[in-house]
């Protein structure tokens, strides 16, 4: 059978692709994976189209069975994969044999990790996507995170995925989850409904992310901002990324389950390239806001770009030689690339 | 209404493209002659449009086209709305089935307004609503045109549960919950139709901005057999032109 089988589901491990387009207008949320980067990258690492749905694993815990051969890869936070008890590399394109099993055990950095497996997981597309949308209960593994003993069909393996395998993201081009996390911002749309002295507020002094957060939004901790006036809108359409800032002052990032309208002044909008960095901090975590203009966004997007067009044609694959070496009684894994 | 739109940036994916700042048949028609100019727009560029009371949220995609090239091409296309005959909104007719356990806050707000329930129905059902925009869940309308005879508050205590299709009152508003989901209107009837349907491929969502829905009275019977024709999947939601 071509399909994977859950041991532990872990806290929160859904489907997820790109996310469903074209049916905000209708109230509908987007969904989709918090971490579009690392996502994105796990895909064209064994060979998927970019926009295939992949596992967004939410801190560790997560088990799972291959029922068959597959080509995988593993991106984003640090869970501490492991394939029958040996770690393997983020970023990377390996091989598993049928009955091998995977496990997200440890927490190193960031806090969500993603899974694509060459031939991609098979659910039914719901409104142009297999995303996960909890709230609504729709799209991914029957509207729901996944649970024990979970089948999950994978495509077929193709020739073409069979030679990514050894596939990878260049060190330089490798995300970093620092702390304190820089998020760059574009002020707006309702900047001026804040004071200056709010504006200065939020662009230098350190935000925490809150208990409260989730794929729909992370409640911050920190200084309360105010309002000349009021702080609440008409109701308008909600970016991707937007800090909404509600009566009570302190600001809410708008994130992949958001609601895709709503009343509440937005001091800024969180830059396309930055939302991954959000997707794996931590509650507790720092966030520091540093303003962009929308043109530096756009390079910094286009950079971003670069990186997955480079990988997406990468189709000659380094030979790289793996052993084991046994010192003093530990094993180390080396590889040499000829 | 502004003389001229604003157009404001909201991160490097985002234009806010705002006609004014009240809510108003007039800004509503302003938006739906922008939204349907835009659905011809090449959708390479314009990814989505979000149209809503005052305003429209457009992203788009900066690696295919700058912010302000984009402004400057849609403001082109905004001078052209004056001249845009907008298509005839169309008027879609929701049975409900008014009272008893599915509306069981009718008596209330007929008692709240000094009506009885037979007049608070006459009154909701007697006209139509025009949906500004949809939000808050999916296939939610945000309509315009409730009497103020029958203004009613929310509840204090929300439900926890509402069952999709019911027809409630909050305050000057009234609507259908399309889904299952918490909430404190005031509940007065309960439609059998489905505004949301993830699985139909064609139409997941049955009502959009700038249509109207005018309410009818429906009895028991007439409910079920409803239901069973939306079971089957062969229910036709009778539509009207304006």
């Amino acid at each position: 059978m071509n399909a994977i089988r859950v041991i532990k589901p872990g806290i929160l491990t859904t489907v997820q692709d790109l996310g469903r387009k074209g049916y905000q207008q209708y109230g509908m949320s987007v969904a989709g994976a918090m971490d579009s980067f690392a996502l994105q990258a796990a895909n064209l690492m064994v060979g998927n189209p970019r926009e295939e749905a992949g596992l967004e694993i939410t801190f560790p815990g997560f088990e799972a069975e291959f029922l068959c051969d597959c080509v995988i890869a593993v991106t984003g936070g640090d869970l501490g994969a492991k394939i029958n008890e040996r770690y393997i590399p983020r970023w990377k394109s390996i091989y598993v044999y049928k009955g091998s099993r995977i496990i997200f055990g440890k927490l190193g950095e960031g806090c969500r990790a993603y899974l694509a497996i060459a031939g991609g997981i098979e659910v039914p597309v719901i409104m142009g996507s297999k995303s996960t949308y909890l709230r609504g209960k729709i799209g991914g593994y029957k509207g729901r995170k996944l649970a024990a003993d979970d089948i999950l069909q994978i495509g077929k393996l193709n020739k073409a995925q069979m030679q990514m395998v050894g596939k990878r993201l260049p060190i330089v081009d490798i995300p970093k989850y620092k702390q304190p996390c820089k998020v760059r911002v574009v002020l707006g749309p309702q900047q001026d409904a804040f004071t200056k002295k709010s504006i200065q507020t939020f662009l230098t002094q350190p935000y925490k992310v809150g208990q409260e957060s989730d794929r729909m939004g992370y409640r911050l901790e920190g200084p309360k901002l105010e309002h000349i006036e009021k702080a609440d809108i008409i109701s308008d359409g909600i970016p991707l990324g937007a800090v909404q800032v509600p009566g009570h002052g302190t600001p809410i990032i708008m994130l992949a389950d958001r609601q895709t309208t709503g009343g509440y002044t937005k001091i800024a909008t969180v830059v396309s390239v930055d939302i991954s960095k959000l997707a794996q901090l931590r509650p507790g975590d720092e966030i520091r806001f540093e303003q962009v203009d929308v043109e530096e966004a756009h390079k910094l997007l286009k950079k971003q770009e670069d990186i997955l067009n480079r990988l997406q044609n990468t189709t000659t694959i380094p030979k790289i030689r793996s052993y084991t070496i046994i010192v003093n009684g530990k094993s180390y894994d080396v590889s040499v690339e000829e | 209404m502004y003389t001229k739109a604003k157009y404001i940036l909201a991160g490097d994916q985002y234009i806010v493209i705002e006609f004014g700042d009240t809510i108003s048949i007039d800004i509503h028609k302003k938006v739906r002659g922008l939204y349907l100019t835009l659905q011809q727009y090449d959708s390479e560029k314009v990814v989505e449009v979000i149209p809503t009371y005052r305003s429209l949220l457009v992203q788009y995609n900066p690696l295919m086209i700058s912010a302000s090239k984009l402004i400057n091409e849609i403001q082109v296309l905004e001078e052209n709305l004056k001249d845009l005959q907008l298509p005839k909104p169309k008027i879609f007719k929701i049975p409900v089935l008014y009272g008893e356990e599915f509306g069981p806050d009718l008596d209330f707000v007929a008692q709240h307004n000094r009506l009885t329930p037979q007049e608070v129905i006459d009154i909701h059902s007697g006209r139509d609503y025009l949906i500004y925009m949809l939000g808050f869940t999916p296939g939610f309308c945000y309509l315009g045109g409730m009497s103020k005879k029958i203004v009613t508050p929310r509840l204090k205590e929300p439900r926890t549960c509402i069952p999709a299709g019911s027809v409630g009152i909050a305050d000057k508003q009234t609507g259908i919950y399309p889904i299952d989901s918490p909430g404190g209107w005031r509940l007065i009837g309960r439609t059998p139709i489905k505004l949301f349907d993830p699985q139909n491929e064609v139409q997941p969502i049955l009502l959009k901005a700038g249509d109207y829905i005018r309410y009818y009275s429906i009895t028991r019977d007439e409910y079920k057999q409803i239901s069973k024709a939306v079971d089957e999947g062969i229910y036709q939601v009778e539509i009207l032109e304006e």
